[in-house]
């Protein structure tokens, strides 16, 4: 492909157009075939769970897992923009717990293992995104302006934002969430989860942000090559850190999801999330280098990994290999994405 | 051929400066320089590593900003040095490491930041693919604006670099080494758009270590030494061995007793058998290639890029496996592919890449210099540090290596001093063969003299050495030459000299079909 074409003579402007058609037409194909590397897999994941239980294929299950995915998929959302921009942030899976537990510890009375100030529920949602919002400024200003090691200060931050929120309620649930405080992760609109419909409208957004956009592909420059980004004139420290925000903010809202769904929020509310939001984007073809993959793929990989722990559940494995199998599916996901060429070594 | 009169532009000068002074703490870069390109033309800069040529080139593209003296583009005066944009208005620079973002497409690359759309900042793909397309046929370049960058070769991305500051509106293009990795093919090619610019209009500044190139396509010389011009003039008015002259500062030292190396009796048992060596293509071709090169013989193995010289030494220390053949040392085999097995028999390797393969940047000098004969410097797996200082203070003598000491970084000497500290490894294991890949590519005058007469130095020294190269300099210190052309062996010159020009069209594969037969056994 990469033959030598330049300063060929213009001999053949007649057949131009439709070489250059076809030309583009190729490109597109092989644009897409790395994004939709999964389907496949999960074309035969479905055809697999139809055998292990008549329950699987029903509409009711498909809402339920999409359901439960949802929270999940608003924070691959996150990391994926972050990766793309060549760091990341592990303490969102932190900020996912953290902000609702702080917003209901404010608004929940005392018997719920609040804090007892009862304040309004909206205060408490603008506070969870506030929190969002505030984190994400924190993280990108030391890892972009100071130049902190993504990995040991995210690390940290996961840590301590844990860490508060154990301390803050003691270990304990916080339950008696107000409904505008649940509306989010309970309520159906159409049928359909609000959860999943407002995670939907995240991917799509940001999909064609990223592609649409001047920002969007700024984000793109960036992660492929600093330098060049840099020389263009782009404004790399601005656009990075607006990322570490966006993204905490996405972790916030997607904590208030699973907030919502459980109807409380436990002092464990993102422990291990990190974890399966990483393989969900690396499977689905975002680059950890930076600068590579689509939202599309990375969606993918969200639903790849919800229909594989859909399916163990449904199988009656024993609820103590859950976690043992799940890893075990990643893996061969990962192999099968550096096999098909997604994922460089 | 380069400065046929061309069209006159009566414009003023796409770049001037004027007396520019510019010191780094105490070291004084640049004093009082003034270099002048006008309109059409290719104006060579041209000067050993720390002349000033990288400060020159900043000032120029406003990323430092003079101590005195000024700068004037397309005849006004430089723009602030945070109006960036006002600056890639003007001038563009393209370096030697890539400035494209390697999985956007070649049109995204060119309107990198400024894609055309509306004022929200959003794009309109299928104007920007048609902006990019149209520029590309304006200035009478072909290139698909939908591949990748990623995919691009060298001199492909070299040209959407040219085109994005073209399609800014620069008409002052500076070339920083454009030739240092492309292979002879592209290197025509680049001359003849360099050529093409000029015509145009567009004034290039152009940085090269390759003195022969800039006869062949600039019009202007300037030299710099030390921080200061020390000439400045048409190119036809000055030879070579002056330009050579002004750049070194007295007379080059040409190692006379180098320049005719002895011929070699080649009596008895090769040290290296190559026999019937294939390399599938896909690695880079090799086909059906012998050769042998004995004891205290330097065997010049010639090639174009591509053409299976690099791929040859490659299979030899075993960094990639043939599919068949045979390598013998001393008459016994050696397992193919596999660099331990070649190491442990004395086969020592100084990589084409010395950024990717060569040294550890982290590491310090001494360490860079013995890391292959640790084993040997250590008892019990503790290094001993007197030992291994005494061998690299032996290495950096012989190589005249500057360095501040034997632990600073590696990756902080220039690069001429790093390719010393990659040939000096090679040599510390004391190689019966010494595999060296094009070995003084990058490197200023001065430091290519010492690495051919270190090599040559060990050639006399009793080591066996095979030198892929395609600089004719390199070659002064081979005693026999091989020439490959698409993967196999064409032609041999047994003795020095050789006729430069013949060489140089067997290697382009110019050679009349009869001369293979006399081929190589």
């Amino acid at each position: 492909m990469g033959k030598s074409t330049v300063e060929r003579p213009i001999e053949r402007s007649g057949s131009a157009g439709a070489w250059a058609l076809r030309r583009q037409g190729q490109h597109i194909v092989t644009g897409w075939i790395r994004e939709l590397t999964l389907l496949p897999v999960i074309v035969l994941l479905i055809i697999a769970g139809s055998f292990v239980n008549p329950a699987f294929f029903t509409a009711s299950n498909f809402i339920n897992v999409a359901q439960q995915s949802a929270a999940l998929g608003a924070v691959v959302v996150a990391e994926t923009l972050i990766l793309l921009t060549g760091k990341f942030d592990l303490s969102l899976q932190s900020t996912y717990g953290l902000a609702p537990m702080v917003g209901a510890w404010l608004i929940v009375p005392t018997n719920g293992q609040g804090l007892g100030t009862n304040w309004n529920p909206f205060i408490g949602i603008a506070i969870v995104l506030l929190i969002g919002l505030a984190v994400g400024a924190f993280n990108g200003f030391l890892v972009i302006k100071l130049g902190f090691n993504a990995f040991i200060f995210t690390l940290a931050m996961l840590i301590l934002l844990a860490g508060i929120q154990v301390g803050i309620v003691s270990g304990r649930t916080i339950y008696f969430l107000p409904p505008a405080f649940t509306y989010l992760g309970a309520q159906f609109l159409l049928g359909i989860p609000v959860s999943v419909w407002v995670t939907g409208a995240i991917f799509l957004l940001s999909a064609l942000f990223l592609k649409y956009h001047r920002v969007g592909r700024a984000i793109y420059a960036i992660g492929g090559n600093i330098e060049a980004a840099r020389a263009a004139g782009i404004h790399v420290d601005r656009i990075r850190i607006g990322v570490f925000i966006v993204a905490s903010f996405l972790a916030a809202l997607a904590g208030l999801m699973t907030a919502g769904q459980v109807v409380a929020v436990t002092a464990s509310q993102g422990n291990n999330l990190i974890f399966t939001v990483f393989a969900a984007a690396v499977i689905g073809g975002i680059s950890l280098d930076g600068g590579r993959g689509r939202m599309v793929g990375a969606l993918t990989g969200v639903i790849l990994l919800a229909l594989v722990t859909n399916i163990l559940v449904l199988s009656q494995i024993q609820t103590f290999w859950i976690d043992a199998a799940d890893g075990f599916i990643i893996l061969i996901a990962l192999a099968l994405a550096r096999l098909i060429g997604t994922e460089r070594p | 051929m380069g400065s046929d009169g061309g069209p006159a532009f009566a414009a003023a000068p796409v770049g001037m400066a004027q007396g520019i002074w510019k010191a780094f703490g105490e070291t004084q870069a640049l004093s009082d320089v003034s270099l002048s390109v006008a309109a059409g033309e290719c104006h060579a800069l041209v000067g050993r590593n720390g002349a000033g040529k990288s400060t020159l080139v900043a000032i120029f593209t406003g990323l430092l900003r003079p101590d005195r003296g000024s700068v004037r583009l397309g005849g006004e005066a430089a723009p602030a040095l945070a109006d960036r944009a006002a600056w890639q208005r003007r001038v563009a620079c393209v370096y030697q490491k890539p400035m494209v973002v390697p999985w956007l497409t070649v049109a995204e690359n060119i309107f990198l930041n400024r894609q055309p759309g509306n004022d929200h900042g959003l794009i309109n793909w299928r104007a920007m693919r048609s902006h990019a397309r149209q520029v590309m046929l304006e200035w009478g370049f072909d290139l698909d604006v939908n591949h990748l960058a990623q995919n691009l070769t060298v001199e492909q991305r070299q040209v959407v670099e040219i085109v994005r500051a073209l399609s800014v509106g620069a008409r002052f293009l500076i070339l920083d080494e454009p030739t240092a990795s492309l292979e002879k093919a592209a290197i025509e090619g680049l001359f003849e758009r360099i050529r093409r610019l000029k015509a145009s209009g567009v004034g290039i500044l152009y940085i090269s270590h390759h003195l022969e190139e800039i006869y062949e396509v600039c019009d202007r010389v300037t030299v710099l030494r030390d921080g200061q011009r020390v000439l400045s003039a048409p190119v036809g008015e000055i030879a070579q061995d002056q330009l050579v002259e002004a750049m070194v500062g007295a007379a080059p030292q040409r190692a006379v007793e180098n320049a005719a190396p002895p011929p070699v009796v080649a009596s008895g048992r090769p040290r290296l058998e190559v026999s019937r060596l294939c390399v599938p293509a896909t690695l880079g071709p090799v086909q059906d290639v012998s050769f042998a090169v004995h004891a205290g013989e330097c065997v010049g193995l010639v090639g174009l890029q591509g053409s299976g010289s690099a791929t040859a030494a490659q299979a030899v220390v075993g960094l990639v496996k043939p599919s068949s053949g045979e390598i013998r040392l001393d008459g016994k085999p050696i397992r193919t592919g596999r660099v331990d097995a070649t190491l442990r028999r004395g086969i020592a390797y100084v990589p084409e890449d010395r950024h990717a393969q060569g040294f550890i940047p982290s590491l310090g000098v001494g360490e860079n210099l013995t890391l292959c004969i640790l084993d040997r410097l250590s008892r019990w797996g503790i290094v001993s540090r007197s030992g291994r200082d005494a061998v690299a203070n032996t290495l950096v003598k012989q190589l005249d290596i500057v360095a501040s000491s034997l632990s600073q970084q590696a990756g902080q000497l220039s690069g001429g001093n790093q390719q010393k500290v990659v040939v000096g490894r090679a040599l510390a294991q004391r190689p019966a063969v010494l595999v060296v890949v094009t070995p003084t590519v990058g490197v200023d005058v001065a430091a290519k003299e010492t690495l051919l007469n270190v090599i040559a130095a060990a050639r006399d020294g009793g080591a066996a050495v095979l030198l892929v190269s395609d600089d004719l300099e390199d070659l002064r210190i081979c005693t026999r030459l091989l020439v490959m052309v698409r993967g196999r062996l064409v032609r041999e010159y047994r003795q020095p000299p050789w006729d430069q020009h013949e060489l140089i069209a067997a290697i382009e594969g110019l050679e009349p079909a009869s001369a293979r037969e006399d081929g190589i056994s």
